[in-house]
C-alpha cells in the first residue's frame, strides 16, 4: 500500500554491478491460519545497516525466520543476492535471539563460535586447529577472547550475545540477519556490537537488525523498515523514521485488518 | 560375598558382555536424547516398537530376527513422525502428543503380542523385562567361534552407533544446540533428527532381548544424565556416559547374583539390577559432582558463610576499636550485635585466633596488626560502597547499609581503587564515619 519505493532500490537489473542483498515480495506467513505477517515487500540496498522496528508481535522474528526458510511461507518470494535462499545461504550469517538456545549445553564459547565454520569444514570432517584459530580471532574481535574456554552458561548475557556475534563473524557472510542483538545487554556489549556493525558496513556487508530501542535507531541505522504485520514504511532513516510513521506502526495496531482476520478464523473454526 | 561361588566365567562372562554392549550402545545415543530434552521420545520409541515387533511376528509367523527387526524399526520411526505431526496439527505440546502416540501403540502391541502368544512361543514378560540371563544359550557360529546371537547383534549395533557418533559428532552437536543454525547453514536438522531416531529404534530393538523394552529407557537416559552432572564438555560427557553405563552393567550383574542372597533370596533380574545400579550412579553423581553436586554446593556455601562471618567479626571489632580503643569485646557481645549463633561464632573466633587476626586474652578479644589491616580494608570497602551507592546509584542513606554489607565481602583492592576514584572528593561515608585509608599511615 504505502510502501514507498526508495531511491536506492530503483529497478535492480540482473546485470547491475551491485546486487541487491535481500528482496522480499508479497511475503505472507501464518501460524495456525492466523497471519503473522501480511504481504510484506521490500528491498534493501547493499552496504547498509538496516533496522527493523515494530511493536511486540509485529512479526519481526517471523520475518527473519521466513527469509531463511526456517518457517514455511504461506505465499511470497524471497531473494538473496538475486537467488533463492538455498542457493546463496553461504552468503548469509544469522544471529538468533539469545533465548533460542539452551545455554546449559555442554560446550564452551570457542565451540559455539566454531559452529559457524561447520558448513565450510563439511560433513563428517573434524574441526582443525586453523578453524579454532579463526574462531579465536573472532572472539578477540568482539572482545571476549579471555572467556573462550568458559562453559557458555558461565558467560554473562552480554558475553553470550557477543559469542553469537563472533559465530556470525566467522561465517564471513555478506548479509547478516540479527534477531535483537541489543536485547538486555550491558553498555560495553552494546558498544562492541555497534563497532562490529560499522566494521561490517566498511567491508561492504549488509546487516538487517531487529531493534527495540527507538531512541538509538537514527544513530545506529542508515535504513529502517517499520513493521507491524505489514510494512508500514521503509527507506532511509532520515526519510521514514518520522513521528507519523511511528504512530502508524505502534499506535492502533491495524485494528480493522486484525478484526477481519479474527472473524475469518472464528468462522473457519466453527465450520 | 554369597553367590559368587556359583560364578561361571563362561555363562556370566557372556551375560556381562551382553549387558556392557547394550549399555554402551544405548548410552552413546542417550547423550543426544538428554541434551535435546528428548528423553521421553526415547521412552516413547522403545514402547511403541512393540506393535511393530508383534506385527512382523504375526506376518512372518516366526521369531526369526530380521522381519521383527525391520517391523520394530519402522514402528519406532513412525512414533517419532506421529509425535511431530500431532504436535504440529493438534496444537498440543510435545509431551501430550508423545503420550497419545506411544501409549496407544504400546497398548496395541500388547494386545497383538498376547494374541500371537496363543499360537507361537513369544513371551510378553520376556519382551518387557528382557532375558539377559538366557544370553549364553542361544548361540550362532561365526568364523568357527560359538558366540551368543545377542552378543553378535549388539556388537554390530555398538559399532554402528560408535561410527555414527564419531563421524557426525560435529553435526549432532550443532543440530542439538542450535537446530536453526544447522538448518540455515545447510545441515538439515530434520534429517539428523530422524537418523538419530532410527538408530534409537534399532538400538532399542537390539536391546530387547537383554534388558527388555521398559528398562532400556533407563539405559538410554540415566548414564548420560549422570555424566551431564559431572562435566560440562560434550566430548567428556559422551566418554563418561559410556564408562558409567559399563560400570552399571557389570555391577548390575554382580549385584543381581549377590545382593538378594544377603537377604536370603535367590538371585534376581540382571536387567533390573543394571537399571538400579545406573540409578544409584546418578544419585552419586548428583550428590558429589564437582561443580553441580548437591554436597559440593552445600560445602561451598558453608565455607562462604564462615568466611563472611569471620570478616564480619573483625570488621565489627575494628568499629568497636574506632569508638573506644580500650574495649575488648567477648564472644557474647559480638554475637549479640551480629545475630550469629553461638557455635559457629566460637569456632570462627578460634579460627581467627589461630590465623593471627585476633588475640584472645581470657575470653576477651582484640585485633592483631594483620587483623586490623584486613579489617580496615573491609570497613573501607563498606564505606566506599555506601558512598558509591548514594552518589552514583541514587539510593537513600537509610537502605544502603545492607547492600554495602554484602558487597564488602566481594571487593578486592583493585575494585576499591576504582571506587576510590569515584569518591575522591570525600573521606567520609554518607553516615559521617571516616573512610579509613587503604594502608595505615604510620
Amino acid at each position: 500500500m504505502n510502501t514507498r519505493e526508495s531511491s536506492t532500490s530503483a529497478s535492480p537489473s540482473a546485470s547491475s554491478p551491485i546486487e541487491t542483498p535481500l528482496s522480499v515480495y508479497d511475503l505472507t506467513v501464518a501460524y495456525h491460519r492466523k497471519p503473522v505477517i501480511w504481504d510484506v515487500s521490500f528491498e534493501i540496498p547493499p552496504g547498509k545497516l538496516v533496522g527493523i522496528v515494530g511493536p511486540n508481535g509485529a512479526g519481526k522474528s517471523t520475518l527473519i525466520k521466513a527469509i531463511m526458510g526456517l518457517i514455511p511461507k504461506a505465499s511470497g518470494r524471497v531473494q538473496i543476492f538475486g537467488k533463492q535462499y538455498q542457493k546463496n545461504r553461504h552468503r548469509v550469517g544469522y544471529v538468533p535471539q539469545r533465548e533460542s538456545v539452551d545455554w546449559d549445553f555442554p560446550v564452551d564459547a570457542l565451540d559455539v563460535v566454531t559452529m559457524g565454520l561447520y558448513k565450510e569444514i563439511g560433513w563428517c570432517l573434524p574441526v582443525r586447529k586453523k578453524h579454532r584459530d579463526r574462531a579465536m580471532e573472532a572472539l578477540d574481535r568482539v572482545g571476549i577472547a579471555d572467556y573462550a574456554h568458559r562453559q557458555i552458561s558461565q558467560l554473562s548475557g552480554g558475553q553470550q550475545q557477543r559469542t553469537f556475534l563472533a559465530r556470525a563473524l566467522v561465517q564471513d557472510a555478506d548479509l547478516y540477519l540479527m534477531d535483537e542483538p541489543f536485547a538486555a545487554v550491558d553498555a560495553a556489549t552494546e558498544k562492541a556490537i555497534v563497532k562490529i556493525l560499522h566494521e561490517m558496513k566498511q567491508a561492504g556487508k549488509t546487516a538487517l537488525v531487529i531493534h527495540h530501542d527507538l531512541q538509538t535507531v537514527p544513530e545506529y541505522f542508515d535504513y529502517v523498515i517499520l513493521l507491524n504485520m505489514r510494512v508500514i514504511d521503509h527507506g532511509l532513516t532520515a526519510d521514514v523514521f518520522t513521528p507519523e510513521n511511528l504512530q502508524k506502526t505502534y499506535g492502533g495496531r491495524l485494528t480493522l485488518l486484525e478484526e477481519a482476520t479474527e472473524t475469518m478464523r472464528r468462522r473457519e473454526q466453527s465450520l | 560375598m554369597g553367590g559368587l561361588e556359583q560364578w561361571n566365567w563362561f555363562l556370566d562372562g557372556w551375560i556381562i558382555l551382553a549387558g556392557v554392549l547394550c549399555a554402551a550402545s544405548t548410552a552413546l545415543l542417550g547423550n543426544f536424547l538428554v541434551l535435546r530434552k528428548m528423553s521421553m521420545l526415547g521412552d516413547a520409541i522403545t514402547h511403541a516398537i512393540l506393535p511393530g515387533l508383534a506385527a512382523a511376528f504375526m506376518i512372518s509367523d516366526s521369531r526369526s530376527s530380521l522381519p521383527m527387526f525391520v517391523g520394530a524399526v519402522i514402528a519406532g520411526i513412525l512414533t517419532a513422525l506421529f509425535t511431530e505431526w500431532i504436535r504440529g496439527f493438534g496444537k498440543v505440546d510435545e509431551g501430550a502428543s508423545m503420550g497419545v502416540v506411544f501409549t496407544s501403540l504400546f497398548a496395541l502391541g500388547l494386545v497383538m503380542i498376547v494374541q500371537a502368544a496363543d499360537h507361537v512361543d513369544l513371551d510378553p514378560g520376556c519382551v518387557l523385562y528382557g532375558a539377559i540371563e538366557l544370553t549364553p544359550l542361544d548361540t550362532i557360529l561365526i568364523a568357527g567361534w560359538e558366540i551368543p546371537r545377542v552378543v553378535a547383534v549388539l556388537s554390530i549395533v555398538l559399532l554402528i552407533n560408535l561410527l555414527f557418533v564419531i563421524c557426525f559428532l560435529k553435526e549432532l552437536k550443532l543440530s542439538s544446540f542450535d537446530p536453526a543454525l544447522a538448518t540455515t547453514t545447510g545441515f538439515n536438522a530434520t534429517i539428523i533428527h530422524y537418523t538419530l531416531m532410527t538408530l534409537v529404534a534399532i538400538t532399542a530393538v537390539a536391546s530387547f532381548e537383554t534388558v527388555g523394552n521398559i528398562l532400556v529407557v533407563a539405559m538410554f537416559v540415566v548414564p548420560p544424565a549422570a555424566a551431564y552432572m559431572l562435566t560440562d564438555r560434550l566430548g567428556r560427557m559422551i566418554v563418561l556416559s559410556v564408562i558409567l553405563a559399563i560400570i552399571a552393567a557389570v555391577t548390575g550383574h554382580i549385584s543381581a547374583i549377590t545382593v538378594p542372597r544377603w537377604f536370603g533370596y535367590h538371585s534376581t533380574s540382571t536387567a533390573g539390577m543394571m537399571a538400579v545400579a545406573s540409578g544409584l550412579l546418578f544419585v552419586a553423581a548428583a550428590l558429589f559432582a564437582p561443580r553441580h553436586g548437591v554436597i559440593v554446593i552445600f560445602f561451598r556455601r558453608q565455607i562462604l558463610a564462615w568466611k563472611i562471618l569471620a570478616e564480619d567479626i573483625i570488621a565489627l571489632m575494628y568499629r568497636i576499636e574506632e569508638r573506644d580503643p580500650q574495649q575488648k569485646p567477648d564472644a557474647n557481645y559480638l554475637r549479640e550485635i551480629l545475630f550469629s549463633r553461638s557455635v559457629p561464632t566460637k569456632l570462627t573466633l578460634h579460627y581467627l585466633t589461630k590465623q593471627g587476626h585476633i588475640a584472645d586474652t581470657n575470653g576477651n578479644y582484640e585485633l592483631t596488626e594483620t587483623g586490623r589491616d584486613h579489617a580496615r580494608q573491609l570497613v573501607r570497602s563498606h564505606r566506599l560502597w555506601e558512598h558509591y551507592l548514594v552518589e552514583h546509584a541514587g539510593m537513600s542513606a537509610e537502605n544502603i547499609h545492607k547492600q554495602a554489607e554484602r558487597l564488602e565481602h566481594f571487593t578486592d583492592r583493585q575494585l576499591r581503587e576504582k571506587l576510590n576514584e569515584d569518591t575522591l572528593d570525600t573521606d567520609q561515608d554518607p553516615h559521617g564515619s571516616p573512610i579509613p585509608p587503604e594502608d595505615e599511615i604510620r
